[in-house]
């Protein structure tokens, strides 16, 4: 008999931060292999480099701060970020982009502000959005879905042509970066918008009908559903919570119908917003970040909302092609406030 | 179809107009390790220790002396306030000595306990059982019996039951026999064996407080003891019972869980659960309250759960209070090869003993040995929190308990007030489900215990600045009042010398004065000299 004395509880449940992160990244998986179907190696070379990268910055700098590297790094927090980050940016993102938003997401986003838990920001986004200002013109650079011609060629370049644009920055004799890339649907709608075509316009438009051959774009689509199909098994696993993808898609869907109903011509469906850009993979996997997101019951609905509003002010009348990232760290910015005003009345709370 | 069977069917319906509480587990309970034999009784031992504070209040005093002979049943200590209760003699034997001894508490510390040498004789003190003559006694004169017998909670709050009856308007007295902690038995034990003496206490608690109906609630997972209650019920007839089969959610046992399965109401915060005219008693309280109305026997036994997979033959015994644990084991087969850390009551809110060498209390409901392979060893370092809130959906009192850790972690004791920190009651859920295993119960404890340090701390600073006040306010009374007296006394001297030489006094003045006019005479002079 050995007279442990342990603290009570004395029974666990067996349950751990790794296995809720691994289950994240297993989630992922459906997503990730239609992305990769339909945009191509640019998405192999972006998980490679951003998994080796964040996996590298964020042992130096466990060593830096001394902690233990071996067990930390298999939480697998900085896996997902790396993970997250790889299937946000573009397809085409040069290596040292996506190397840069990776060590930017580790090293300061998450490492900076005390390491796993403590990052009040999320920081696969906070990395996107680094990049998304310092290097706009390469956040563009996606290939033409699987089976859609940019007119140059149809979907994605070869496995050659992408390893040389990627790796060592170089393209095949003649040709330009726009032979082997193309717009987004919702960036390609924003360009048309500006240029007094509207949204029918677009859609109609003989150049593009393979894109918009489904609601909200080829690819994009299918991605997004494969998403959706991920995230639900991750709020049934109870990984995620279900209140933040369910406030932030309610409210999405809600505020493009509105502007869908009032001006049909200029504004894009609730189904496109819902089913195209990053929606799903924000929805379950980036903005049910616990860490960075509102805590509270309550305050989860209204964290979701938020993010919703903003993706949709964003992709409507902002900068940028597609607003995930802003409308995530926007919201992170206000997750302590609104936790701190929706705590929930305790048990016999005589106001309740 | 069996008794019990029927019993589970018949009530289905009770159960489906029952209400629920928020968050709460579901655990693997492990009741059966315990329950196959019946109870048994422990051999007496030949010393007993009894500790003198074994109940929620102020310590009792002892008033026997170190080599009286005492009988069994003989009051060792009386309550030493109002919230206090008496302990008693478990045997007939000598007071050995009144000294500091180990006694199983969270803190490891030793209390103060009157040690028996037992003599085998097994001599009672003198009864008057009032038997079935208590329905024609009065409340407070049952209530003395309760206090004398000194009965106290034994679900394991060990609150004072003779203060608890004290309360009026009470509508419904609720008999909680949900027992919802993993591995514990003895309640269900009790049921199952002295069903009909668990309804005669509780008729009589009822008598003592004047309620109109009584509640029995028991968790479905016993229905075996919902069968032998039920029996005595049907035999009893009155009416005045009725049996709520609940659903087994940890904490449902816990007093304000209970309330708001049973009534679908909420204790208010800081009030009593009378304020919604209910009082809840354990079913084991109930059994010692009949044991001391029908046999004038107080406190001197219980009956307790010795589990886990960490002893050789689980089982539920009647033991003395007093009897050291080491004995209780050994009654039950002893140790297993790989047992690792003895633990009084449950699993999710029992605390760790240092050693074996412990008497069993009022509060020992379980002795709970747990092998190395059912605890797996604690983590040396904890994971950062992530914040992922199942700790929130699990909390039986809706608090934040992650946000409690982080605040309880910077000692923001402003924010911890506002979180209702001590709203929290401590049943461990949050820490059973956290995935980074911090022991949040922990740091909760902590946090309370230094808030109320601080708090005394401060009162007593406050004590000791406003005597020093006084103090400092007293002296400066004293030295006006002296230089009051002082001065006063000067006075009274010079009156009392004026009116004694006021004669002598004149013809000085007079010289005085004259000599004063030459010397200005002559100044003068001397002046006018100067400005010719």
């Amino acid at each position: 008999m050995l007279f442990k004395r342990t603290p009570s509880p004395h029974i666990k449940q067996d349950i751990s931060v790794q296995s809720m992160m691994f289950k994240v990244i297993f989630a992922l998986i459906p997503g990730a292999l239609a992305s990769i179907y339909f945009f191509g190696w640019g998405v192999l070379f972006n998980l490679a480099v951003a998994i080796s990268v964040c996996l590298l910055s964020e042992a130096a700098i466990l060593k830096l701060r001394r902690r233990d590297v071996y067990h930390t790094l298999q939480d697998g927090s900085a896996l997902l970020t790396a993970c997250l980050l790889a299937l946000a940016l573009p397809s085409l993102a040069p290596w040292w982009l996506t190397a840069t938003a990776s060590l930017f997401a580790i090293a300061v986003a998450k490492h900076l502000y005390g390491g796993l838990g403590f990052n009040p920001f999320n920081p696969a986004m906070v990395g996107y959005i680094v990049v998304m200002i310092s290097f706009p013109l390469e956040m563009t650079l996606w290939t033409a879905p699987m089976g859609v011609s940019n007119g140059s060629i149809i979907g994605w370049p070869d496995f050659i042509t992408t390893f040389n644009w990627v790796f060592l920055g170089t393209l095949p004799y003649g040709e330009t970066i726009d032979s082997i890339s193309m717009a987004t649907p919702i960036d390609l709608i924003k360009t048309q918008l500006n240029q007094m075509h509207s949204v029918v316009e677009t859609r109609n438009n003989a150049d593009y009908s393979a894109l918009f051959s489904s609601i909200s774009g080829t690819g994009w689509q299918w991605t997004n559903i494969l998403y959706l199909v991920g995230g639900i098994w991750l709020v049934k696993q109870k990984v995620a919570d279900w209140r933040i993808p369910t406030a932030f898609l309610i409210s999405l869907v809600l505020i493009s119908n509105l502007f869908a109903v009032i001006d049909y011509s200029n504004n894009s469906s609730a189904l496109f917003h819902a089913l195209s850009g990053g929606t799903m993979l924000c929805a379950f996997f980036i903005a049910t970040d616990p860490v960075s997101a509102s805590t509270t019951p309550r305050g989860r609905w209204i964290y979701g909302a938020g993010i919703g509003v903003l993706v949709y002010v964003i992709r409507s009348w902002g900068g940028y092609p597609d607003g995930i990232a802003f409308a995530v760290v926007l919201m992170n910015i206000c997750a302590p406030l609104i936790d701190y005003y929706t705590q929930p009345k305790i048990y016999g709370d005589p106001n309740r | 179809m069996t008794q019990a069977n029927r019993q589970l069917t018949k009530t289905a319906a009770d159960r489906a107009s029952l209400s629920t509480f928020d968050g709460g587990l579901t655990l693997v309970a492990y009741k059966h390790l315990s329950t196959g034999s019946g109870i048994t009784t422990l051999p007496q031992s030949k010393r007993y220790i009894i500790p003198l504070q074994q109940h929620i209040g102020v310590i009792s005093q002892p008033i026997v002396k170190t080599g009286d002979r005492v009988l069994k049943g003989q009051m060792l200590a009386k309550p030493g306030d109002m919230i206090s209760a008496a302990v008693h003699s478990p045997v007939s034997g000598t007071v050995s000595d009144i000294r500091e001894h180990e006694v199983p508490h969270v803190s490891g510390l030793s209390d103060l306990c009157v040690i028996i040498e037992n003599d085998f004789k097994d001599e009672w003190v003198a009864r008057r059982p009032l038997a079935d003559e208590y329905n024609n006694s009065t409340s407070s004169d049952l209530r003395k019996i309760v206090a004398d017998a000194g009965i106290v909670g034994l679900g394991g709050a060990v609150f004072p039951s003779s203060v608890k009856q004290t309360e009026m308007n009470i509508r419904t007295l609720i008999l909680n026999g949900v027992e919802c902690e993993p591995y514990i038995t003895c309640d269900d034990a009790l049921m199952r064996e002295y069903a009909e003496q668990v309804i005669s206490g509780a008729d009589i608690i009822g008598h003592i407080i004047k309620a109109r109906n009584c509640i029995i609630a028991i968790e479905d997972n016993k229905p075996q003891a919902i069968a032998a209650m039920q029996q005595a019920i049907d035999e009893d007839g009155t009416g005045f019972f009725q049996i709520k089969i609940i659903p087994t959610i940890y904490p449902s046992g816990g007093e304000k869980q209970l309330i708001k399965i049973i009534t679908d109401e909420e204790v208010p915060v800081n009030r009593y659960p009378a304020e919604l005219g209910v009082l809840c008693h354990n079913v084991a309280t109930a059994y010692a309250v009949h044991r001391a109305v029908y046999f004038d026997e107080p406190l001197i036994s219980r009956i307790t759960t010795v589990t886990g997979h960490g002893v050789a033959s689980p089982q539920n015994i009647e033991v003395l209070i007093g009897t050291l644990m080491s004995a209780c084991i050994e009654h039950c087969g002893g140790y297993t090869e790989d047992s690792d850390e003895l633990i009084m009551g449950g699993p999710m809110m029992g605390f760790a003993l240092q050693s074996d060498e412990l008497p069993v209390v009022k509060a020992t409901n379980c002795l709970l040995v747990t092998a190395s392979e059912e605890n797996p060893k604690p983590k040396q370092h904890h994971m950062p929190c992530i914040r992922c809130g199942k700790c929130v959906d699990v909390c039986p009192v809706r608090l934040l308990p992650q946000q409690l850790y982080w605040y309880a972690s910077s000692q923001n004791v402003d924010r911890l007030n506002e979180h209702h920190l001590f709203d929290c009651i401590e049943c461990g859920c949050c820490a059973y489900v956290c995935p980074s295993d911090i022991p949040l119960v922990q740091y909760y404890r902590y946090a309370k215990t230094s808030i109320r340090q601080k708090e005394r701390e401060r009162k007593a600073s406050d004590i000791a600045r406003q005597r020093h006040e006084a103090h400092q306010s007293r002296l400066e009374k004293q030295k006006r009042e002296r230089e009051e007296k002082l001065r006063k006394k000067r006075e009274m001297l010079k009156t009392r010398s004026e009116a004694k030489g006021s004669g002598k006094t004149d013809s000085k003045k007079a010289a005085i004065e004259e000599a004063i006019k030459r010397a200005q005479a002559k100044k003068a002079e001397r002046n006018k000299s100067n400005t010719d």
